[in-house]
């Protein structure tokens, strides 16, 4: 056998696309099969198995997914209807998971959004889709033509709980991946986060009570209930339960999704379904193992490192949405690093001052660092930016843009001085000013 | 952020055709009818399928039908980067995927390519058929480098393959969108090794099944909540 996780084991049986996407071919693999029960059993039944199962939010932050579904009123006031809101703009560098959910296994989707609706007394719930994603919705809208057909979903439908299920679509802001910001452009307005609180479950969108989800956390619902809590909650160490969407990228043999049980060691992970690191294990220089907001490790800790949110938040990293990027010893981490500041500096929404200024500040200077223009005293300067950034923003894209930074100094600091050092050899160099050798 | 303005030169007038009119209503009637204004942002990406590009007209025009200040509507078409502001290549125009998880594959060798076919980014090739630009993560990393091309992606690319979709555009035909290297999706290429028990697709787990844990009628039974098969 390969990996930890069995076939039978696997919720996204259709996740390469190799079998029918649509109704019939997803009712097959155990889609939509009891259904029903599960909804009769009522919202306290869902949340505390949801509860049970261990699921943390696969989004990024690692919310427990029942908890935040019991956060929402227990009861719908008049003219203020509750709402589901889907997030599905996975635009974080390194992430394609939901893309083959969406794609590929719509229905488990379309289940899962019935279900925590049920869960939180919604009668409406919203896919915000990324706007890049076009095929990726369409494919979508058709899985859900045929749920309403079926009478799946849609009033009156056969599960006795009136729901209907809309698809809206984003057009390129990474920061609408943030629930509020998600939120605010789906209203139709420009998507800056909003200060928290209010929550969403109090006065989300349109000032209802709302939760927001990751299509992944949404999408194991329906399995998870049909095949019981203690099931999923079986894989992976305590507090990091389930099975996880890998998408593993970067220098790999193989580059791949791979839906595997927490806490797989990293190197397993290589080596059983991704062909291994290019070059060999030997070859590995570092990782981003949770998306490119999290600060990377190097090579020497991961030969014994099992895939989970507490262990990698214990080398000061995140599990984030288990998109790892892989870098071997032919990487310029500085380089790597200095397109993902370009990445923040493009995508800063622009309401905070700290982000929108820092974030083209440490672009303009990692560029610097990447070529060895820098000062050494500038990597002090940096850093200290960093820190200024961190934390004093509304939501966490200020964060995100810092850690990557923080990441590669606090391992690779050597690097980048000594290609400041390689770039001022044998030149002349004032402080502060460019020189052209002599000829 | 980056900057982003209106194009200097405008056209006359904007009027949604008989489809995309069609469309925007059916987009209009997802939301509550007094929260219309959420349709903006489709509307918009109507507008520019239409024209191929977002006009000042256009702004105007959704202003009216969705009965929001045009400000509003600016304000939107300028902050969300997937609205093109200028007009784009009228046969292909190809963004460029460009951020790490690209770049680490090879995104750079892609972005010579397109410098020496199409020209400088953003600018629109001599003949108005072609333009380029470079865009941050497409969310198909598994599949890097890659582009969207007329929106659809194009995938697991190399600068030979790149060029090829290039010509096939240039000579009228339309390349198929998907991966170029052989593979169906994000699969690890000809080694799968999981996802091969047939009992997952010949309708083992459509048999009725009795859901674990359900509340006291009918008494459950403490079973272990095997996977039902």
């Amino acid at each position: 056998m390969v990996g930890i996780l069995e076939d039978k084991d696997r919720i996204f049986a259709n996740l390469y696309g190799l079998h029918d996407w649509g109704l019939e071919g997803a009712k097959k693999r155990g889609c939509w099969n009891g259904t029903k029960d599960i909804l009769d059993a009522g919202r306290d039944w869902i949340i505390d198995n949801m509860k049970n199962s261990g699921l943390r939010g696969r989004g990024g932050a690692g919310f427990g997914t029942g908890l935040k579904w019991s956060f929402m009123p227990k009861e719908v006031k008049e003219g203020r209807p509750h709402y589901l809101v889907v997030n599905a703009d996975e635009s974080e560098p390194g992430t394609c998971k939901d893309r083959e959910i969406m794609r590929h296994d719509p229905h488990l989707l379309i289940e899962g959004c019935l279900i925590a609706s049920r869960a939180m007394l919604a009668n409406a719930c919203y896919i915000y889709i990324r706007g890049e994603y076009v095929f990726e919705r369409e494919r979508l809208e058709a899985a859900i033509k045929q749920a309403y057909e079926a009478k799946l979903i849609g009033k009156n439908n056969v599960h006795g709980w009136d729901f209907d299920l809309y698809v809206h679509h984003g057009a390129g802001a990474y920061i609408c991946g943030e629930e509020t910001a998600l939120l605010e452009s789906l209203e139709g307005k420009k998507g800056q986060p909003r200060l928290k609180p209010p929550f969403p479950a109090g006065a989300g969108l349109y000032g209802m009570p709302t939760t927001v989800n990751n299509v992944e956390s949404i999408a194991v619902a329906g399995t998870i209930l049909r095949r019981g809590a203690a099931w999923f909650a079986g894989f992976g160490r305590p507090n990091n339960a389930g099975t996880k969407l890998f998408c593993v990228s970067g220098h790999v043999n193989l580059p791949c999704n791979v839906e595997e049980a927490m806490s797989i060691p990293f190197r397993q992970l290589m080596e059983d379904h991704c062909g291994g690191i290019r070059g060999g294990w030997g070859n590995l220089k570092a990782v981003i193992p949770g998306g490119s907001s999290v600060p990377m490790i190097p090579a020497e800790q991961c030969e014994d490192l099992p895939m989970d949110f507490d262990a990698l938040r214990n080398l000061r990293s995140g599990l984030g949405t288990a998109a790892v990027i892989v870098m071997d010893k032919s990487t310029d981490l500085v380089r790597a690093i200095a397109r993902l500041s370009y990445f923040y500096k493009h995508e800063s929404c622009g309401q905070c001052t700290p982000c929108r200024e820092g974030t083209g500040w440490m672009w303009r200077v990692m560029e610097r660092m990447a070529t060895g223009e820098a000062d050494p005293k500038e990597i002090d300067t940096l850093l200290d930016v960093t820190t200024q950034v961190e934390g004093h923003t509304i939501c966490a894209l200020g964060d995100a843009a810092a850690w990557p930074i923080q990441g590669l100094f606090r391992h690779f600091r050597h690097e980048v001085e000594e290609r400041i050092a390689s770039y001022r050899s044998g030149r002349l160099h004032v402080q502060g000013a460019k020189l052209i050798a002599a000829e | 952020m980056s900057v982003r303005r209106l194009a200097k030169e405008q056209p006359a007038s904007f009027a949604f055709s008989k489809d995309s009119q069609a469309k925007a209503d059916w987009w209009k009637a997802k939301y509550p009818a007094v929260r219309k204004q959420s349709a903006v942002i489709p509307m918009l990406w109507l507008a520019q399928k239409q024209e191929g590009w977002v006009s000042e007209p256009a702004i105007q025009e959704i202003a009216k039908q969705l009965e929001m200040p045009v400000i509003r509507v600016l304000e939107v078409a300028t902050f969300y980067v997937m609205f093109q502001l200028q007009p784009v290549g009228k046969v292909a125009f190809v963004q460029l995927c460009g951020t790490t998880p690209c770049q680490l594959r090879g995104a750079l060798d892609l972005k010579a390519v397109l410098k020496a076919k199409i020209g400088d980014a953003n600018h629109v090739s001599a003949d108005g058929k072609f333009s380029w630009e470079e865009v941050e993560c497409l969310g198909a990393c598994c599949n890097a480098p890659m582009a969207a091309i007329n929106d659809y992606y194009y995938e697991d690319l190399t600068p030979e393959s790149l060029a090829k979709i290039l010509d096939d555009f240039a000579a009228g035909k339309s390349p198929k969108p998907g991966s170029y290297d052989g593979r169906v999706a994000s699969e690890p290429k000809g080694a799968i090794h999981t996802l091969t028990d047939p009992k997952l697709y010949d309708g083992s787990y459509a048999k009725k099944i009795k859901i674990p844990n359900l509340p006291e009628k009918p008494k459950t039974s403490k079973a272990k909540p095997e996977p039902t098969a």
